[in-house]
């Protein structure tokens, strides 16, 4: 054990040293960091093209009184239903449709935004603040003047703009949705990267001691198996530490960002309405503070934060991924023992990999219809669950899918590891010829 | 006492049979050579006995024992394929490979300044391996292999690699090992330093043990009683004197120095192949041939082969 920990170390610490890891390391977050702070600067730019907004009031309290500005301009249609307008949106010339309900100074999301674009923050801030402190201004003339602490306490509301967006077929759909699809998307793709990423760090690894014949040093004082898991772990090591300075950093450029680029209540908006699903947990603090004032928009905060599980996706991607990268680590290191050079993997590793690829296609596919029967094995088959459960987690997987999922994941990776093992320690030893698949499948018969 | 023992080890790879049947025993404190051609199992043997790969049948037994798995740590083993990490700087590197023996970092860290400054290599402790040529990863090489001061050292082909020097300074250091009371195997084609160093050695040929024994007697069985006379005088009337007995073999003649290789068969001695050329000769020199282990190698190899491929 301590031996493994030996190698385990110095795996670590040469690849952590390493200048291509402190690069990556860097490089990436900003890469992520750009990809989310980009669009959320794009959409809080100034616009300057002339928009107007049909509005149906149906509480009768707004007529004329949401401010208009610059390029913002508001019209009020009367007896009017959303279903009327959308028929003839396109032809009719608005930019969006404004409804508001008629209960909207007791219930702030009955203010919906219909548009065939994605409105812009700077719109759907700009209404519900308007709508805010109309409201405000409302409740404000049905008191009294004495008293004001009380009074300012009592009226305080929030406004919460729903965007909801019509595609071509008349469907409606909530933004979230696409937010639920990207962490899925993006999320298993990562697992993909990663493990094909880490995976062949090992291969590479076993091949550079096999050509530098350091290996033969090495063994006569550590059990093959012993070098094979230090460096299977060691570079385990190295891909969280780099996944959680991933992490880290691309938190803390964004919500730097955010405060750079956006003023406070654009940002506000922004981090809870739109781009990243990390931002949405980062504004799970604020919703607990606001929660005591406001606890309509809170309670559905809370209730939209628990469909995406945080908690539950970022520890299933971490143990999915590990599991994965374990699982596909030791088939690598078995490939890697039986060539010579690294041109010589191409034909070897196809096996290894097609399992991995297959897995990104049904990912593709089964995000349309995740209930169907082809996700659901896939999910739950070792050699592609640690992609395809990371698909289906944020859309809720019952806990017994999860945890027989878990459990076969840890199995094969244990036997996989313990088959790769006796490759491995056969591979290691011969050199000057590119070997078969059946001839590996002999070595694991080999005694000793 | 015998320090190492291999009894009736087999190993079979897939389509051929690496070692059969081969028993040798390593005396302690002793320095013991595995001769052979290449390909004949010798490196499978050594790696059967550092626990690299297991035999099919047989056992091996150490410092008095079935083998355990922690011998390891009391065996200093230099394998013939030895490379290092080429990114990695010399003195981190040697540290790792004695941390792995079992040394904690301090006592390595010390060990290891001994042993630089004696083989005054102190000034690579920060290069890259991969700035070092050859002859100097060997000595980095050699240096790890012993720094854990195991009893028993294991050598496959310790000289290759280097140049006379160096290969000099190795051979001393080998020999200073052994008077400090370690066993030393290795295994080697430099058949020099066989006779220089070697007590006893065993001749694997074809993966059998075909020639095992202490290295005088080795050369003793191979010594065919042919004598070299050096004279001065006339070699027809020394020819002539000899009788049935004895045969000429072969003669060169030097600066009016004679020297006469000459057998003598079983139905005679020395003693009187003397008494039988002083009367017509004035000896200079008289000395029984000893066939070096070059010949002797040559020899044993060719005849195995000749009387396997017959059979």
């Amino acid at each position: 054990m301590s031996k493994i920990f030996l190698v385990l170390e110095r795996e670590f610490l040469t690849r952590v040293r390493k200048k291509s890891f402190i690069i990556m390391t860097i490089l990436a977050p900003l890469l992520f960091a750009g990809l989310m702070v980009v669009p959320m600067i794009i959409a809080t730019m100034d616009d300057t093209k002339e928009r107007s907004i049909a509005v149906i009031d149906d509480s009768g309290l707004f007529k004329n009184k949401i401010t208009e500005t610059e390029y913002l301009k508001f019209v009020y249609l009367d007896g009017v239903t959303v279903s009327d307008i959308q028929s003839t949106f396109s032809e009719s010339g608005y930019y969006a449709v404004l409804y508001i309900g008629s209960m909207v100074a007791n219930t702030p999301d009955a203010v919906i935004l219909y548009s065939d674009k994605q409105p812009s923050m700077d719109i759907t801030s700009h209404i519900s603040s308007a709508i805010k402190n109309e409201i405000e201004t409302q409740k404000l003339k049905t008191y009294d003047i004495e008293n004001l602490d009380d009074i300012l306490k009592s009226i305080k509301t929030n406004v919460r703009v729903r965007t909801i967006k019509w595609s071509k077929d008349g469907e409606a759909k909530e933004s979230s949705s696409e937010l639920v699809f990207g962490l899925a998307y993006i999320l298993s793709f990562l697992v993909y990267m990663l493990i094909f990423m880490f995976g062949s760090q090992v291969m590479r690894g076993v091949i550079e001691e096999k050509t530098s014949r350091v290996v033969e040093v090495i063994v006569s004082s550590v059990k093959p198996f012993q070098l094979m898991m230090g460096k299977i772990l060691g570079i385990a090591a190295v891909s969280l530490l780099q996944i959680v300075i991933w992490l880290i950093l691309t938190f803390g450029l964004v919500s730097a960002a955010g405060s750079i680029f956006l003023d406070s209540s654009k940002k506000v908006v922004a981090q809870k309405e739109t781009v990243t699903n990390l931002m949405e947990q980062a504004g799970v603090a604020q919703t607990v503070t606001e929660a005591a004032d406001q606890p309509s928009f809170a309670n559905e905060m809370m209730t939209a934060l628990s469909n995406i599980n945080f908690v539950l996706i970022i520890g299933g991607f971490i143990f999915f991924f590990i599991g994965g990268y374990l699982l596909y680590a030791a088939m690598f290191a078995a490939v890697g023992s039986a060539v010579d050079s690294e041109a010589d993997t191409q034909q070897l590793i196809l096996p290894v990999t097609i399992p991995l690829i297959l897995a990104i296609v049904v990912m593709v596919s089964g995000l349309k219809s995740l209930d169907g029967s082809l996700t659901f094995w896939f999910s739950i088959i070792p050699f592609t669950s640690p992609i395809i459960m990371i698909t289906r987690l944020p859309y809720g997987v019952p806990t017994w899918e999860l945890a027989l999922s878990a459990a076969l994941l840890v199995i094969s990776f244990v036997a996989i590891t313990w088959l790769a093992a006796k490759i491995y320690r056969v591979g290691i030893l011969l050199y000057g010829k590119k070997h078969t698949w059946k001839e590996m499948w002999k070595w694991i018969k080999y005694k000793n | 006492m015998d320090i190492l023992i291999t009894r009736n080890i087999e190993k079979r790879f897939s389509n051929h049979l690496a070692l059969d049947d081969v028993s040798i025993a390593v005396p302690q404190g002793t320095i013991y050579g595995l001769l052979g051609p290449n390909g004949a199992g010798k490196t499978t043997l050594l790696r059967i006995i550092n626990q690299i790969t297991g035999p099919d049948r047989g056992e091996v037994h150490c410092f008095g024992r079935p083998m355990q798995a922690n011998d390891i740590y009391s065996i200093g083993y230099l394998p013939e394929e030895r490379g290092l990490y080429k990114k990695m700087k010399v003195g981190e590197h040697a540290i790792y490979l004695a941390r792995l023996k079992g040394l904690s970092r301090p006592e390595a860290l010390k060990r290891l300044k001994f042993w630089f400054e004696k083989l005054e290599i102190q000034g690579w402790w920060n290069k890259k391996i991969e700035e070092l040529s050859k002859g100097m990863a060997q000595k980095i090489q050699f240096v790890v292999t012993v720094i854990h001061e195991p009893k028993l050292l294991i050598f496959d082909e310790p000289f290759s690699g280097f140049d006379p020097i160096n290969a000099n300074i190795i051979k001393n250091e080998i020999i200073e090992l052994k008077k400090k009371g370690a066993t030393i195997l290795f295994s080697t084609h430099n058949m020099g330093s066989v006779e220089e160093m070697c007590d006893y050695i065993t001749l694997i040929n074809k993966s059998k043990n075909i020639l095992s024994g202490h290295i005088d007697q080795v050369r003793q069985q191979y010594g065919s009683n042919v004598f070299e006379l050096t004279f001065k005088g006339d070699l027809r009337k020394v020819s002539e004197s000899l009788t049935a007995n004895y045969e000429l073999v072969s003669h060169t003649e030097e600066m009016g120095q004679v020297k006469a290789n000459i057998k003598v068969n079983e139905y005679s001695t020395d003693n009187r192949l003397l008494n039988l050329v002083i009367p017509v000769a004035e000896i200079i020199g008289f000395r029984q041939v000893i066939p070096s282990m070059n010949d002797i190698f040559i020899q044993v190899v060719q005849e195995y082969n000749k009387t396997h491929r017959q059979s």
